[in-house]
């Protein structure tokens, strides 16, 4: 496979993910919006969030204060945030329409309808829609590419370098969440476990859509420990760093039997999820749960660099 | 200024219904307003779905334009397409061997049969080519000829299109979106299929195989990249035949060969079916700025590592002015008479021609001599005053730059308009394939002037499409 398709694949997968990942943090704010101001009163959830997705510094710059309409403006309709759901879908489309020999007809048609859509919706008067109905919409349409990639696509080098994006994504998102609601909401040790704590993990939780799931998984009280090592250790939370890490594993060692050659990337998949596997969620406590996942953010970073090098040059090894 | 003479009428012919047809008289007559309006809303859903575009280059509007696609199919007997046929693959063997002998000895020019000032100082002769010889000395491997038809027996060349002819991803995909909406006319009527066309092409592409060459080549479609117009059409071909769309920037050059840039390292190319100019192929060799090529190309296709379809400097049969003697290159290199006409033309470069066209301008469509896709050309008798002064300058400015044709009465294939069905006039490419045979699939794209009276059917300019049947015998 061309080096430049193989890119940009794993680059749909990476803006489909995105866009999913903003419309949940949206999500998220709108259900906070909700809610009387439990937190204390003491910080705009819309910031958070708008920290979260990374963007803070650009909205400020474009929007001042953050209400409700311009964060909704900013995270999913506006063109000149290049992480906003408008972005994202109009990004993964157009990689789409470059490699659309290395994707079969349903997963083009999934984007290319999800793009024709958002053209409608950016058109549409802003007060005939709902936030709610726009985080669906969106959340539908990432599933739908999803399960078109999943049901559609040849279990090829193709199929991959797609998931290679999807679980490197992830991984990333899963992180940086976990992160600014540790480490801006919560920088004072004395807070966790108290009642305000509690209250900002649930939102994380809410975040990652695995509220429900971690009920079912751990039951009882919502504590700060049991909440991270499900979101970094638990194999069976779908968007858990170690869930990401084994899923990236797969795909390489995949590849690495498909092309007859083991490679760079594959050595530090093995190191990254190695390391998951063994680690106990204590032990990252005991490092600084920041620290811990300021490396971990590091070495996802890295090995997509080395997936690069290995694969995306096209030059012999 | 002159009315557009009468027309030949596809359908009726002095009122009578024409037998090719009679399969689509009922169909349209009976198909009620609101089908009709269905089914052209679900053509344009399927287009928009499949995502085949247009961009239109100057206008700054949608990248994501349709081109109009009309309903109402055009249609030839088996009888007319084999007519056709012989004269389209006779043309297509004269100007491959016309390219091959003006890179080579030059015997039409020593002849005195072609002036030899029109091809060695053509902007399109290519000096780094001479001498080199393409694999079974194919230059065009694919020529799209642009025909119009002005009577039930006579078809004339409009022009010949030796380089990158577009368009053939509508010829396929206009059937496919027939025979989806609308397939009980291919039962009813035996219509040839069309899309044999990716393998044959494939076939031929193989067939001209470098030397150097062992075993099965590897050939790939070498695009400017997503922002061209036609890239849904490059990419949909290259799907149809399975091979890999690159850009220059996946292929470079190492040693005799060029190897592209793949996950499991360099592999590499045999043939490269190229859509972007000569210009811009190796900036090495032609164009120094050009970011779309690949540096050293040039010399491994004199080394014969490669083969380019079409071989650089192919276009130098299609040029506007050669275009008044590929009736002598059929003579001349075949020992033939043309099946196909030309439509005569004024020559503007000659002095006699050229005070002949500034007279009659009203009369005359006017084009310049590398133009393409229907710019920058006038239509003497559908243009105002003002238009015709304002190109008489610039025919004066630069005479050599121009030629002229009497403006042609282009047969009306009956189209579906807002108050039904109306005649609109059309022309027809179809796509010739050269390589170690020289075929033709049995249809190509018909373009429809969808303006009344109009007479420019390019999609640049508002024209559309059909689909276009040959009836089986």
């Amino acid at each position: 496979m061309l080096s430049r398709t193989a890119e940009n694949l794993f680059w749909i997968a990476r803006y489909m993910e995105r866009a999913e990942t903003t419309a949940r943090l949206l999500e998220v704010g709108a259900h906070n919006a909700l809610l009387p101001n439990t937190g204390g009163g003491f910080r705009n959830e819309w910031e958070s969030i708008l920290r979260a997705s990374g963007t803070a510094g650009a909205f400020a710059a474009k929007y001042g204060d953050p209400v409700q309409r311009n964060v909704e403006s900013h995270m999913f309709f506006d063109t000149d945030n290049p992480s906003s759901i408008a972005s994202c879908i109009r990004a993964a489309r157009e990689n789409a329409r470059i490699v659309r020999t290395a994707l079969t007809s349903q997963v083009w048609d999934a984007l290319n309808m999800t793009y024709q859509e958002l053209k409608e919706l950016s058109r549409t008067e802003r007060s005939k829609l709902q936030l709610r109905d726009l985080t669906d919409w969106t959340v539908r349409a990432a599933a739908l590419v999803r399960g078109a990639i999943a049901a559609s696509q040849l279990r090829n080098d193709g199929y991959r370098f797609l998931f290679l994006g999807y679980a490197l994504e992830r991984a990333d998102a899963t992180a940086r969440l976990l992160d600014v609601k540790y480490y801006v909401l919560l920088p004072a040790v004395s807070y966790v476990g108290s009642g305000l704590d509690n209250y900002q993990w649930t939102t994380l939780l809410r975040a990652l859509s695995s509220d429900r799931a971690f009920n079912w998984a751990y039951g009882g009280d919502v504590t700060a420990t049991k909440i991270a090592e499900f979101l970094i250790l638990n194999a069976q939370c779908p968007r858990s760093l170690i869930t990401c890490t084994g899923s990236a594993l797969e795909q390489l060692n995949a590849l690495a039997v498909e092309y007859g050659r083991t490679t760079p990337a594959v050595t530090l998949a093995e190191d990254l999820h190695g390391e998951l596997k063994r680690a106990r969620i204590e032990e990252v406590f005991d490092e600084g749960l920041h620290e811990f996942l300021s490396r971990f953010i590091d070495s996802t970073a890295s090995l997509a660099g080395a997936i690069h090098q290995s694969y995306l040059t096209g030059r012999q090894q | 200024m002159s009315k557009t003479p009468r027309y030949f009428n596809e359908m009726f012919e002095n009122g009578k219904l024409r037998p090719p047809y009679k399969g689509l008289e009922g169909w349209a007559r009976d198909m009620p307003v609101d089908l009709r309006t269905m089914k052209q809303n679900e053509a344009e859903a399927l287009f928009r779905r499949i995502g085949i575009t247009f961009a239109v280059y100057g206008e700054g509007g949608d990248p994501d334009r349709l081109i109009p696609f009309d309903m109402f199919p055009r249609v030839f007997t088996d009888t007319e397409w084999r007519k056709l046929e012989r004269g389209v693959t006779q043309r297509a063997r004269a100007l491959n061997a016309f390219l091959t002998d003006v890179y080579g000895r030059g015997e039409i020019i020593r002849a005195g049969r072609v002036p030899a000032n029109l091809v060695y100082c053509n902007e399109a002769f290519e000096r780094a080519v001479v001498g080199i010889r393409p694999p079974r000395d194919v230059y065009s491997h694919i020529v799209g000829i642009d025909i119009v038809r002005t009577g039930p027996d006579e078809f004339y060349v409009l022009e010949d299109n030796c380089r990158t002819p577009s368009g053939v991803s509508y010829m396929l995909e206009n059937r496919e979106i027939m025979m989806r909406m609308f397939p009980h006319l291919f039962q009813e009527n035996r219509i040839a299929p069309v899309d044999s066309y990716p393998r044959q092409l494939k076939r031929t592409l193989a067939s001209v195989a470098p030397p150097k060459c062992e075993g099965e080549p590897v050939i790939v479609i070498l695009t400017p990249g997503s922002m061209n117009s036609a890239y849904y059409e490059h990419s949909f071909l290259a799907d149809m035949m399975g091979m890999e769309l690159v850009e220059g920037q996946d292929l470079f050059v190492d040693g005799d060969f060029v190897w592209m840039k793949t996950t499991e390292g360099p592999q590499k190319v045999d043939v490269i079916y190229r859509r972007i100019d000569d210009a811009f192929l190796d900036p090495l060799c032609f164009r120094p700025d050009s970011m779309l090529g690949v540096p050293g190309l040039m010399n491994v296709y004199r080394s014969g590592g490669v083969t380019l379809a079409s071989a650089p400097g192919a276009g130098v049969a299609d040029d506007k002015a050669i275009y008044t003697f590929v009736p002598e290159m059929v003579r001349f290199y075949l020992g033939e008479e043309p099946l196909l006409q030309n439509v005569p033309t004024w020559q503007c470069a000659k002095a006699d021609d050229c005070a002949y066209v500034l007279e009659h301008l009203a009369e005359l469509v006017v084009k310049e001599v590398h133009g393409s896709g229907g710019y920058g050309m006038l239509v003497g008798p559908k243009s105002s005053a003002g238009q015709i002064e304002a190109f008489r300058s610039k025919i004066e400015e630069n005479p050599a730059n121009y030629i002229a044709q009497p403006t042609l009465a282009l047969s009306a294939c009956p189209t579906f308009v807002e108050e039904g069905l109306a005649p609109r006039h059309v022309d027809l490419r179809p796509y010739c394939l050269v390589g170690q045979d020289v075929v033709l699939v049995p249809g190509g794209l018909t373009r429809v002037a969808l303006t009344e009276g109009s007479l420019v059917v390019n999609s640049s300019q508002g024209g559309g499409v059909k689909d276009t049947w040959v009836l089986a015998d």
